[in-house]
């Protein structure tokens, strides 16, 4: 039965070129879709995991409400033993402590005088640790574009675009200037062993990345830091895992009324994420079934065109015996094997496409001039194990339903009707 | 004779029941601005983790130059500041560096203060970079004042609006609130221990808020000043900052 079916499909192009092309176009564009959001969505969490907001984040419950000013005034003392703590109380997690800052960098002419300077933004993380892997989650040695990685105490790095705009070149002398924790002036001398670019807008404008002692030093942070970031074993986030942490960290230190006490933060409470996630899968979610609707009304359309054009066939099935029911669920399966087809094809025509995009990318570093946001400048897509069917739930529900509805016309055509038509 | 001395009470502001804007301005800058003065000051800054005192000295000529040394706390000392008409350098010991202090550095606070380097630099006469209008009147510590409503008539001014409580007998401002173009009010100061300096009232004490930051606020106090002396003119010298 199916392989006559099949024949008849094959033979008859009619039947088969115009669905199996909607359906293609339709589920090609899936599969597109969603390894673009994923491959997009996936960039910006793990940027944003990685140079913001960790799996989790402990601050001061003061730092936290004004996280976006970087107020080290407000930041967090004694993590020393805080993290300790946190080592024994989550022993497969990396805990590691930083320190963000804003200032002004300026570079020195042969008298001592500024040459050049410029708004910086500055990240400590332990460079010269080793357990704490911040050079390999931040990509830095990777990132390097001129010079080298710092080795030893008063080295840092600078953006490469920002050394570009300062005129600075490794192994040039240039000075921090900035607040310590209790407000004082910090003005330090450092020497700039290489520039870095990490692909990353708001890091690539006049990021300097210095070691955590160094700012702990300039900075007047003497067992204190900005942030401890959380990162779970194999940096795969569980937001499960997290929620749960949270809740339990944060109980802990309910009692504490100091607006210096430590609070945690899961990944999806900072910077939005949460909402972001939830408006993204809820586009995801309409675009499908916009995308669902719409095809199914062509394909409607497309089995009526269909259903006028084999109005005889169908007319002779029924003179000859065949039952409604037996019509109707034969046109049902020609439309499955029709959405199978034009499933596969639009699958791999959306998954070569992503697989280019997952290598090229697609550069926006333009028009992010001015967002402050941990944004990758290249977004790319990723094809996901998910991407290999997710166009099959459209590219078979469409055909099925539009040739569902096509096909009511079949229960309407009564007997004496259909004899008069087979006359003429 | 009776209709002259009439219409000297009616013209001459000083005699009048409300004075004019100008008149008060000018007053005030009789009072608050001077040709030259060094005086030594403490700025107690009230932060969300406690109290720290900057201690400095300074020279200053006019509106156009003027030169700080920080005394203490130890972390600051010997951090120099000049400022030449509308350019401010720093110099810190720890760098042996000289740095030019422009653009939006200059809206940053000093040392954690509620002053701004361009609060620091701005000893501007009032009369010459504002009109101004008497709008009211209040008192303050019972002391009648006259509010006086400051626009400004040039562009390089910090403040595009600010609004005086003018002690109505020595001509002072006791209290100043600094308003930005939109009308929010972004400072206030709060001038007290008023003393008399030879024909000038001063405030010894100034409580500076900066009303878009939590905290009490940051307290400046001068020590000791002195008006209209001489001050060498290799004080106000970039050479000098790292003496």
């Amino acid at each position: 039965m199916l392989k006559f079916l099949v024949k008849g499909i094959l033979r008859d192009h009619h039947r088969s070129r115009f669905p199996i092309l909607i359906v293609s176009a339709g589920v090609m564009l899936t599969v597109l879709i969603h390894c673009w959001v994923s491959g997009v969505l996936g960039e910006m969490i793990d940027t944003s995991a990685a140079f913001a907001t960790g799996h989790v984040k402990i601050m001061s419950r003061a730092y936290a409400e004004n996280e976006g000013q970087i107020p080290n005034d407000l930041a967090l003392s004694g993590v020393g033993s805080l993290v300790s703590e946190l080592n024994q109380d989550y022993p497969d997690m990396t805990w590691v402590e930083r320190i963000k800052f804003g200032g002004l960098l300026d570079v020195p002419d042969s008298n001592g005088e500024t040459r050049s300077q410029g708004p910086v933004m500055g990240i400590a993380v332990q460079l010269f640790s080793e357990n704490s892997g911040e050079v390999e989650r931040l990509n830095i040695e990777k990132s390097i574009v001129k010079g080298r990685m710092p080795r030893q105490p008063g080295e840092v790095l600078i953006s490469d675009q920002f050394a570009e705009k300062l005129d600075v070149s490794p192994g040039d002398q240039v000075t921090l200037m900035s607040s310590t924790m209790y407000g004082g002036m910090a003005m330090q001398n450092y020497i700039v062993v290489g520039t870095i670019s990490f692909g990353v807008v708001a890091m690539d404008r006049s990021a300097m990345i210095m070691d955590f002692t160094d700012a702990q030093i300039v900075l007047d942070m003497t067992d204190s830091a900005g942030e401890i970031l959380g990162y779970f074993e194999n940096n795969i986030y569980s937001d499960e895992r997290a929620r749960r942490m949270v809740a339990a960290f944060n109980m802990k230190y309910e009692p504490d009324t100091d607006e210096f006490a430590p609070i945690m933060l899961r990944l999806g409470e900072q910077n939005g994420l949460d909402s972001m996630l939830e408006y993204i899968s809820s586009f995801i979610g309409m675009f499908i079934l916009i995308f669902v609707a719409a095809m199914s009304i062509v394909l409607w359309n497309a089995a009526l065109i269909g259903g006028l054009r084999r109005y005889g066939e169908v007319g002779l099935r029924l003179a000859i015996g065949e039952n409604k029911g037996h019509v109707y669920s034969s046109m049902l399966l020609e439309s499955v094997f029709i959405g199978c087809v034009g499933s596969v094809i639009g699958t791999v025509i959306g998954l070569g496409i992503s697989y280019y995009l997952q290598t090229v990318g697609f550069d926006i570093s333009d028009s992010l001039q001015n967002v402050t946001m941990m944004i990758p400048s290249v977004f790319r897509a990723h094809v996901t194990a998910q991407a290999y069917y997710i166009g099959f739930i459209p590219g078979l529900f469409s055909t099925v339903l539009g040739t569902a509805l096509a096909g009511i016309g079949i229960y309407r055509r009564n007997t004496a009707r259909l004899f008069k038509e087979l006359e003429v | 004779m009776k209709i002259v001395f009439l219409l000297l009470v009616i013209y001459v502001p000083g005699f009048s029941q409300t004075p004019s804007g100008e008149y008060l301005l000018d007053k005030i800058d009789q009072n608050m601005s001077s040709d030259s003065r060094v005086f030594t000051s403490k700025m107690v800054i009230h932060g969300r983790r406690g109290s720290r005192t900057v201690e400095s000295k300074t020279w200053a000529i006019g509106e156009e130059k003027s030169f700080t040394e920080y005394l203490a706390p130890a972390r600051e000392k010997d951090t120099k500041m000049l400022k030449l008409e509308d350019q401010l350098w720093m110099y810190s010991p720890a760098t042996d560096r000289t740095i030019q202090i422009s653009g939006h550095m200059l809206r940053q606070s000093v040392m954690g203060s509620d002053l701004s380097y361009e609060d620091m630099m701005d000893d501007k006469k009032l009369q010459t970079h504002y009109t101004a209008a008497v709008v009211g009147t209040d008192t303050i510590e019972s002391r009648p004042c006259w509010i006086l409503e400051l626009q400004a008539k040039t562009k390089d001014v910090a403040y595009e609006m600010r609004k005086l409580w003018v002690d109505q007998q020595r001509y002072l401002p006791l209290r100043q609130e600094l308003y930005a173009k939109s009308g929010k009010l972004l400072k206030r100061m709060e001038l007290s221990e008023i003393v008399r300096h030879g024909k000038r009232w001063y405030p010894m004490h100034i409580l500076f808020k900066d009303m878009l930051k939590d905290g009490k606020g940051t307290e400046f106090m001068v020590d000791d000043i002195e008006f209209d002396v001489t001050i060498p003119d290799y004080r106000f010298s970039k050479a000098s900052l790292r003496r």
